[in-house]
């Protein structure tokens, strides 16, 4: 399985957004979402910052900002947990707690396949049904342990 | 019962496939568009003043004197932006994805009619990063409108032209700050600017830009299409039209409901959205998300509407309706509120960087007494005075307000 984005492939998606600054934030996710590993990598940056005509540093600052990119390697899925007012009432810890019991994953940690990466985020937009977690792109909501057995079983 | 009442926002809610512009002009739209296009800027923009409509992020601020000013202040070589708030990130909001998951041609024809009062160039729709199916469908609807002329060169035959095209947050709620979405906008970290100048003034790239909400946007074709008379029947004294309540907790049915301005909470959660679960008992409420303020029973016979909330220190801030029941645990949720302030703060200032910190810190103390109320109050007030920007101030009125009525649950 690839486990990197490489020069080229990046170039060919930059290449697609003209080097106007309002085109950074949707590249850097489009480059992140390429990635097999879903994240922004050393090469990502160098290239970014080329295409955009500002440093490495510049573009640094800007993926260490926004919660939604990663400068570290993260598991093929990346779940994230909303730990938001509504989400907490309605149960979002011991959705946490099953997530460490059941298959030893801790916010921030990644499953030793490389498979799963858990982050706890913020509000989801998807309050009316919680406790709610998005896996990639997909939503799942009111969940329970046996939603989520479901869900990670697909994937695995 | 609920259908009886009039919908703008989520009128074809269902009935209609959102992806299909052919759908869309079957059932009424861009009739407000065709009709702007042969009026004045001016006499829209009076029309929208007119009618009462209050942007409906937050803030409440009346649109049509932000589009006046917009499109009054100099700018270079005529240059205005239009740009959409649809950061959506307010814990307990998630109404704005609703009209972009189901009705994206609705948001995508205010904001041409919103572009064409000020005689913008260019727009751009900013989307909360996570919201897959919203920016699809948006992009979506963007390429159709510009195949079928109603984006770009000469709209319609006009002669006006217009740009738009979306941009995307990356997760971070201080984005939603107008302001501060510029900044993102402009591919920067968001980090707040300095207010004043407005961006109606200095917006993007220093340019007058109108920012405006999902929902705000939303009702401008019917203000356009059947005037501001027909609109200003619908709500209150003070607060025009409808609005879309996200409701959530242990309700029966949860979900976004559209209604008059001036509903009640009991017609809303009792009437409409079928009351408590079984098991829970209704205790009260927080409204308008983790800015917002929280009310107890005594606020079920209080009208929703701007002007009767604000008379009781309340807020309707986006239209967040988050129920707290007999088993919700207070503390907890006071504990998340307080979390996420400390998380979203951008450490620009101190007030806000330190001060979040701190209140978080204390919250979580077992059996708080009347001297840390007393102390947390104090911060936040002091975070009020202090801090560069509105998310500093936010932490103030939940904690006031958790602290005025329940107390003892801390
Ligand atoms: C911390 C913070 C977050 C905000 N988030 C949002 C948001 O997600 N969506 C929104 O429309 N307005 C948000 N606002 C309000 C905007 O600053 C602004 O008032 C709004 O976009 C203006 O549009 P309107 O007049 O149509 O409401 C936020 C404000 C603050 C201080
Ligand atoms: S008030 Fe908070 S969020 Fe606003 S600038 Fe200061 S530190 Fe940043
Ligand atoms: S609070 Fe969890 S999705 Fe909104």
């Amino acid at each position: 399985m690839q486990k990197e984005l490489n020069k080229e492939q990046i170039i060919s998606i930059l290449q697609k957004y003209s080097p106007t600054k309002d085109n950074i934030l949707k590249c850097l996710h489009e480059l992140q979402d390429a990635h097999p590993q879903n994240y922004i990598s050393k090469v990502i940056l160098e290239e970014t910052a080329k295409h955009f005509k500002l440093t490495k540093g510049q573009i640094f600052g800007i993926v260490s900002y926004y919660s939604m990119f990663s400068l570290k390697p993260r598991g093929r899925y990346l779940v994230r947990l909303c730990k938001s007012p509504v989400c907490n009432m309605l149960g979002a810890k011991s959705v946490t707690e099953y997530f460490d019991s059941k298959f030893n994953l801790k916010p921030g940690e990644t499953t030793t396949d490389g498979m799963f990466t858990l982050e706890l985020a913020e509000c989801l937009g998807r309050c009316g049904k919680g406790p709610s977690m998005m896996i990639n792109r997909e939503v799942v909501t009111e969940l329970d342990s046996k939603k989520i057995d479901e869900i990670i079983n697909t994937k695995k | 019962m609920y259908n009886s009442f009039p919908k703008i926002s989520l009128q074809r809610f269902g009935k209609i496939n959102p992806q299909s512009i052919e759908d869309y002009s079957a059932n009424g739209g861009f009739v407000g568009l065709k009709k702007a296009l042969s009026l004045s800027p001016e006499s829209i923009i009076d029309s929208i003043e007119k009618s009462g409509l209050k942007g409906r992020g937050g803030a409440g601020f009346p649109v049509g004197l932000k589009q006046k000013y917009t499109s009054g202040s100099s700018a270079e070589n005529n240059i205005r932006f239009v740009v959409c708030n649809a950061d959506e990130g307010e814990p307990g909001t998630f109404k704005d994805r609703m009209i972009m998951e189901t009705d994206p041609f609705l948001l995508i024809e205010g904001m041409i009619i919103s572009a064409y009062t000020i005689q913008a160039t260019k727009g751009f729709v900013y989307i909360r990063g996570e919201y897959y199916a919203s920016i699809e469908n948006i992009k979506n609807a963007i390429k159709i409108c510009y195949e079928k002329g109603f984006l770009g060169q000469n709209i319609c035959g006009s002669g006006y032209s217009f740009e738009l095209d979306i941009a995307l947050g990356a997760g971070s709620y201080l984005c939603g700050e107008e302001l501060t979405l510029l900044e993102s906008l402009e591919g920067k970290r968001g980090y707040p600017r300095i207010k004043p100048p407005f961006p109606a003034e200095k917006g993007l790239w220093g340019l007058p830009t109108l920012v405006n909400n999902v929902e705000t946007f939303s009702h401008i074709p019917f203000i356009v299409e059947k005037g501001h008379e027909e609109y200003s029947k619908i709500g209150t004294e003070g607060s025009k039209g409808t609005k879309l309540f996200c409701v959530s907790g242990n309700v029966t049915n949860t979900g976004v409901y559209e209604l008059p301005m001036g509903i009640t909470l009991k017609e809303l959660i009792f009437d409409i959205a079928g009351g408590m679960k079984e098991g829970f008992e209704f205790k009260g409420a927080l409204l308008g998300g983790a800015a917002g303020t929280f009310i107890d029973s005594s606020f079920l016979d209080v009208p929703l509407a701007y002007e009767t909330l604000k008379e009781k220190g309340a807020t309707l801030g986006s239209g967040a309706v988050i129920i707290i029941d007999d088993k919700t645990n207070l503390k907890e949720m006071m504990i998340s509120i307080l979390s996420f302030f400390k998380h979203e703060s951008c450490g620009k200032c101190v007030p806000c960087r330190i001060g979040t910190t701190l209140l978080y810190e204390r919250i979580k103390k077992p059996q708080l007494n009347e001297n840390d109320f007393l102390w947390m109050q104090t911060q936040a007030s002091y975070m009020v005075k202090n801090s560069l920007c509105p998310l500093g101030q936010s932490p103030d009125l939940p904690i006031k307000t958790v602290v005025k009525f329940f107390k003892n649950d801390l």
